[in-house]
């Protein structure tokens, strides 16, 4: 039974989010604006909110001048190649372990989130060392290889967290049937999974996309992703609101997107299954 | 046996997991271990020689040690207190009935997946920023002089764009555990006449304390490490006023080049982020045999 509402509340209420939301959106709708002025508008005082000369040429010139696509496409190999290469290594050990529990599967669980809680920087000398020695500073390869494995544990738990989800009788009448455990795999279990293996995909495209620690330490030019790219405006010397605007728009637009979609696995992957 | 066939496999299909992880776990801490009793300095290559503890004396007593972890503290506690002091009302507000509310919560959500190098820029000159920023165009219409935010309350200036980017998730996670809160307990004290404050001080709040703390926990783990907010805003500074843990020992790796403080460093700040670390696994994982 509903409580009941009265118009007045809902109202008020409707009223209070609707501003809440708008002054917590704010700051990424004033880039957008800017993104859209001139250089001289984007800059001055007093600021004109929507009654400006609306331009699209700093898009076209944050291409020209510094070659956004290249950061953008190295964004793409990095943040998918690493979510790509950990899913592959976690679906085996996420199955095994909802599957076929043992007595330590918990410890092993347990552990895994452990390694998560490590701090990047305290691993920062032995890596960086380790990537100038084998010469993987500033590539594409080194940044995939170092966000993968960061990135693990959450994708095991969250894989782990949805494959236990699955009730095992379905598994067990297919392998009465005389299912074999690929077939089993293939036909039974990954089409139950997919919800799931989406979700995980999807939340730790986002993390990556927008992880700026080894980026911003392991990768200067060739290898930049674009949180390296925006980073490089902070510089005085190149101090253009609109173009920033531009470049970020660019950058989060659609990552904005993908976690729209997955506001509720957020919450699953993040907490570790520790709210639901 | 269909069973202990079913088992290894299973252990197969784990162990490259569990290897991958191991090593990734082992190899980088034990260098930054043997590094740490090393002198070691990369302008002075061949000059490496055991030290023993002496580069933890050094980065112990450093003043920039205390300095950074009071910083640290400060921003971990201040952005702790404002995500969860706003996050709490926001949350209440958003369970309640409102026209266009999967709107309004794509808007509140949205700062969290604005990677930190934009949020930190956009905040620090669009809005920041002493002549330009709206901010300040917003301080001169109330007659008020504008705030310089970097040079005056430059610590301040990095926690509200951190809060700002961590308000969505103690939201979220605050709202999901509203939301499997029972109605009808709520109900229930309304209908004996429980004002709507005590109903949320006796039955909404104890609700919440589990989620809250695991914000908490959560939120210390990755605000013990913030590094690319400072790193594109202040450079640590102005002075040592913005260095925190996860960035002084940056500066002493990359623009030092001293390795063998640095690892001290590393070490110090892992010890740190331990100690967080006991807590959330132990609640996670009581919360696994659930």
């Amino acid at each position: 039974m509903a409580r009941m509402v009265t118009t007045r509340r809902k109202v008020i209420s409707t009223a209070a989010a609707w501003l809440v939301g708008f002054l917590i959106f704010f700051p990424i709708l004033w880039m957008v604006l800017a993104s859209f002025k001139t250089e001289l508008e984007a800059f001055a005082i007093p600021p004109s909110f929507l009654f400006f000369h609306w331009t699209t040429e700093n898009y076209v010139t944050v291409q020209e001048r510094s070659d956004y696509f290249h950061h953008a496409l190295n964004s793409i190999i990095i943040a998918g190649g690493s979510t790509l290469i950990a899913m592959l290594i976690a679906i085996p050990a996420a199955w095994s372990m909802a599957f076929s529990p043992t007595k330590r599967t918990k410890d092993v669980l347990l552990w895994m989130l452990s390694t998560k809680m490590m701090p990047p920087v305290g691993v920062l000398v032995p890596i960086y060392l380790i990537f100038r020695t084998v010469g993987l500073l500033d590539t594409r390869t080194g940044l995939v290889f170092i966000l993968c494995l960061g990135n693990l544990p959450i994708v095991i738990w969250m894989l782990f967290t949805y494959f236990k989800e699955i009730p095992k009788d379905i598994l067990e009448a297919a392998r009465m049937d005389g299912a074999t455990i690929g077939r089993e795999l293939i036909y039974v279990l990954t089409p139950m999974a997919v919800p799931g293996l989406a979700s995980t995909l999807l939340l730790n495209l986002i993390l990556a996309w927008n992880e700026a620690f080894w980026t911003l330490n392991l990768s200067t030019l060739e290898a930049a992703p674009l949180t390296v790219f925006i980073a490089s405006y902070s510089s005085p010397e190149g101090l253009f609101w609109a173009k920033l605007s531009a470049a970020s728009t660019l950058a989060i637009a659609p990552i904005l997107v993908l976690g729209w979609f997955s506001q509720r696995q957020l919450v699953r992957g993040l907490t570790f299954g520790a709210v639901k | 046996m269909a069973t202990q066939q079913t088992q290894l496999l299973a252990r197969t299909l784990l162990t490259p997991a569990v290897a991958l992880l191991f090593i990734w776990m082992i190899v980088p801490l034990a260098l930054t271990i043997y590094f740490a009793t090393l002198h070691y300095n990369l302008l002075d290559p061949g000059s490496e020689s055991f030290v023993g503890l002496e580069n933890f004396r050094y980065f112990l007593t450093d003043p920039a040690f205390l300095a950074s972890l009071q910083n640290t503290l400060v921003l971990v506690g201040s952005v702790l207190a404002i995500t969860i002091i706003l996050g709490v009302p926001l949350a209440l507000l958003l369970d309640q009935q409102v026209v266009g509310l999967s709107i309004v919560r794509l808007m509140v959500i949205a700062p969290f997946f604005v990677m930190p190098t934009v949020s930190a820029l956009v905040w620090k000159n669009l809005l920041m920023h002493p002549v330009s920023g709206l901010f300040a165009w917003i301080a001169h219409l109330f007659g008020l002089p504008a705030i310089d935010w970097f040079n005056d309350a430059p610590l301040f200036a990095v926690i509200l764009i951190i809060s700002w980017q961590w308000l969505p998730f103690a939201t979220l996670i605050l709202l999901t555990a509203l939301q499997s809160l029972d109605e009808e307990q709520k109900e229930a004290a309304e209908m004996d006449g429980a004002s709507a404050i005590s109903t949320f001080i006796y039955i909404t709040l104890p609700h919440l304390a589990r989620p809250i703390t695991v914000v908490i926990l959560i939120e210390t783990i990755f605000l013990l490490t913030v590094f690319a907010e400072i790193f594109v805003t202040t450079g640590g500074g102005p002075g040592l006023q913005t260095t925190n843990i996860a960035f002084l020992i940056y500066s002493q790796a990359l623009i030092q080049y001293d390795v063998g403080s640095a690892s001290a460093g590393g070490l110090v700040a892992v010890v740190l982020a331990n100690i967080v670390a006991f807590f959330l696994v132990r609640i996670v994982g009581r919360n696994l045999e659930a």
